[in-house]
């Protein structure tokens, strides 16, 4: 019988997120092959990689959205691999999609209410929610972070895209999350947006780790300590942003050959 | 500025008049009819009392729940006249009935709610089969076991009578009052409704109506906000299985009898014709859809014979007016109203310029 320590050790406790030999199959196609990763606790990490590398694929494994077809998932330590994707929302792991998935027939509040709700208790609850409780300051919050406030009792619907994009990160900061995975988040915002997203991101509180997608350099390498490369489904370079924008090899599969 | 911070600190105080006024002048369409229908015995015939508002309301409830998975969950269900069906038999089988042999005669306070529990059981559990579907597969599995219920009452001879069904089913007697006599029985069918109606209202403003709501919209973005959106759909069938329930057992006091034809195919189908016609945009759309049917339904048979047409066709009748109304308004009568009402408000802005 193995101590707790050692226990908790072996499972790998140390890490939000633990990887270890997961595939993903649609088909024939594998597009995620073999890939060990793991993030520390209050870790930011960019995944970066060509179109169809499998960084999607990797946040969906994650999340339980797509499960693994082969090796094991560890959010902080617990074995998550087979768990529906709520169950990981309810320990805290939180992400937004490259292509928005919103309540298009619900207000925005609606949108950023059932993301808190689905983070606190009471979801099934035949009462009303009151507008003095304090879930609906959070709710208020979170529509100011993502300055949508002018906008709040419209439909989602009837948004212009940006801001289908900011309520899409709005809807990842709900609750008390501990890890976040944004799928490209600064995909059709404007120049001021992004640098409000860049704010945002910065001002998460530090023990709050994430991975960030993202193909636009000046917003991935600034808000991120670590940056991971993926190639045809596999991870191929791991390093500081300033190894991985000198390295030549990521600069020719992946920058082109340009100038970082 | 300076005008908005007087206009936050005034709030508090101004907060509960407010809200009364606004309240008030937003229902105040529905208060009004709700007075109406309250008031209705001392005008009308029991005729209409009974056989169209009564039916109206009863029918309405059971579209009620329909249009609650339909309209808020995304979730059409061709099973809730089933459930209404199988509650009306089981409060015909645990109470009284002109059948001995198979009536148990229990008490109405033993054999209505086990009714309502027996109905509700077999609502979620068809629910549980369903809920993993979507759209035409949902439609599919419901129908599938709308059917066998029909087959079953139609064939079984020991619990439901077969082809014959129950008659002299009578409303029970209590507080001294007997629910059979029409206006006794209007106001418990009005009573039952507008709880119904008033429920749907609230809940569908509350987390459980709001998440069904948001897992119509979007079921994998709620399961990555924390729902267990399964979990979710099998409540609202469960839910909306006790108002079908209730208005089961409301149709069988009413008509003082059941039959396979009660949840038949037919009534399965008139069901999603009534709630589709009112439209599922809003509770109220299963009044209106089941106020329109019971309308035709009554008197679509004299008029067409007054035309020298067959007075079966009825259901032809019926059958084109879901055609138009689909047709021209796809969210059915409240779409129609809804943009009548748009209507009315931009040109009264336009005028106002
Ligand atoms: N649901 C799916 N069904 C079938 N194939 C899929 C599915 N999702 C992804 N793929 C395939 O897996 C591969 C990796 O896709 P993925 O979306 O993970 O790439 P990505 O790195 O996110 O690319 P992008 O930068 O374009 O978003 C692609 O070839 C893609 O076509
Ligand atoms: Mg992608």
């Amino acid at each position: 019988m193995s101590s707790v320590a050692e226990r908790i050790a072996a499972a790998g406790a140390g890490n939000a997120i633990e990887l270890r030999g997961v595939s993903r199959l649609f088909g024939a196609l594998a597009a995620l092959n073999d890939i060990t990763l793991t993030v520390r606790p209050g870790e930011r990490r960019a995944v970066l990689g060509s179109n169809g590398a499998g960084k999607t694929t990797l946040l969906n494994c994650v999340t339980g959205d797509f499960p693994p077809t082969k090796g094991t998932v560890r959010f902080f330590g617990e074995d998550v691999t087979t768990l529906p994707p709520h169950e990981r929302t309810r320990r805290g792991l939180r992400r937004t999609y490259q292509i928005s998935l919103l309540f298009q027939r619900l207000s925005v509040r609606d949108n950023v209410y059932l993301a808190c709700r689905g983070a606190s208790r009471g979801r099934f609850s035949l009462i009303r929610t009151r507008s003095s409780d304090a879930i609906m300051q959070s709710v208020a919050d979170l529509i100011v972070l993502v300055h949508l406030e002018q906008v709040a009792d419209r439909l989602v619907g009837e948004l212009a895209h940006g801001q289908q994009r900011q309520l899409e990160i709005a809807l990842a900061l709900a609750g008390a999350p501990r890890f976040i995975l944004f799928d490209e988040p600064a995909a059709g915002l404007s120049p001021n947006e992004r640098g409000d997203l860049v704010a945002i991101l910065t001002a998460l509180p530090p023990h709050i780790g994430y991975i960030i997608i993202e193909h636009d350099m000046d917003v991935a390498l600034r808000v991120v300590e670590s940056v991971t490369m993926m190639h045809n489904g596999r991870i191929f370079k791991e390093g500081a942003p300033r190894e991985i924008e000198a390295d030549p090899e990521v600069q020719q599969l992946y920058l082109g050959g340009g100038h970082g | 500025m300076a005008l908005s911070d007087t206009g936050t600190a005034r709030r508090p105080i101004g907060l509960e008049g407010d809200a009364f006024s606004r309240w008030l002048s937003q229902h105040s369409p529905t208060l009004l009819l709700g007075l109406l229908l309250v008031l209705l015995p001392a005008a009308a015939t029991d005729f209409v009392l009974d056989q169209i508002v009564g039916w109206t309301l009863v029918l309405g409830m059971i579209a009620l729940s329909l249009m609650f998975l339909a309209g808020y969950g995304g979730m059409v269900s061709l099973v809730q006249m089933t459930v209404a069906g199988l509650a009306g038999y089981s409060i015909t089988v645990l109470g009284a009935s002109s059948l001995p042999s198979i009536s148990l005669f229990w008490p109405w306070w033993v054999a209505a709610p086990l009714a309502i529990l027996i109905a509700v059981a077999f609502g979620t559990l068809a629910g549980a089969l369903s809920a993993r579907t979507e759209g035409i597969y949902t439609i599919m599995i419901t129908l599938a076991l709308a059917s066998a219920f029909f087959y079953l009452t139609l064939q079984n001879w020991s619990i439901f009578n077969g082809f014959n069904g129950f008659t002299s089913v009578p409303a029970p007697i209590f507080l001294g009052v007997n629910w059979k006599s029409p206006v006794p029985l209007y106001y418990l069918i009005l009573f039952c409704a507008g709880l119904s109606y008033v429920a749907v209202l609230y809940v569908s403003r509350a987390p459980f109506g709001i998440a069904l709501q948001g897992a119509r919209d979007n079921p994998r973005r709620m399961e990555a906000i924390g729902f267990n959106v399964m979990a979710h759909r099998i409540a609202a069938y469960a839910f909306a299985a006790v108002i079908a329930a209730v208005g089961g057992i409301l149709l069988v006091w009413l008509n003082n009898q059941i039959s396979p034809g009660t949840a038949g195919i037919q009534a399965t189908i008139d069901l999603l014709v009534i709630a589709v016609v009112g439209g599922l945009g809003h509770p109220i759309g299963a009044f209106i859809g089941a106020f329109i049917y019971v309308i035709l339904r009554t008197f679509a048979l004299d008029a067409l014979v007054a035309v020298g047409l067959d007075g079966r066709r009825f259901q032809t009748i019926i059958g084109l007016g879901f055609l138009v109304i689909v047709l021209f308004s796809p969210d059915g009568v409240i779409g129609i109203w809804r943009r009548w009402l748009a209507r009315a408000a931009s040109s009264r802005r336009g005028i106002g310029r």
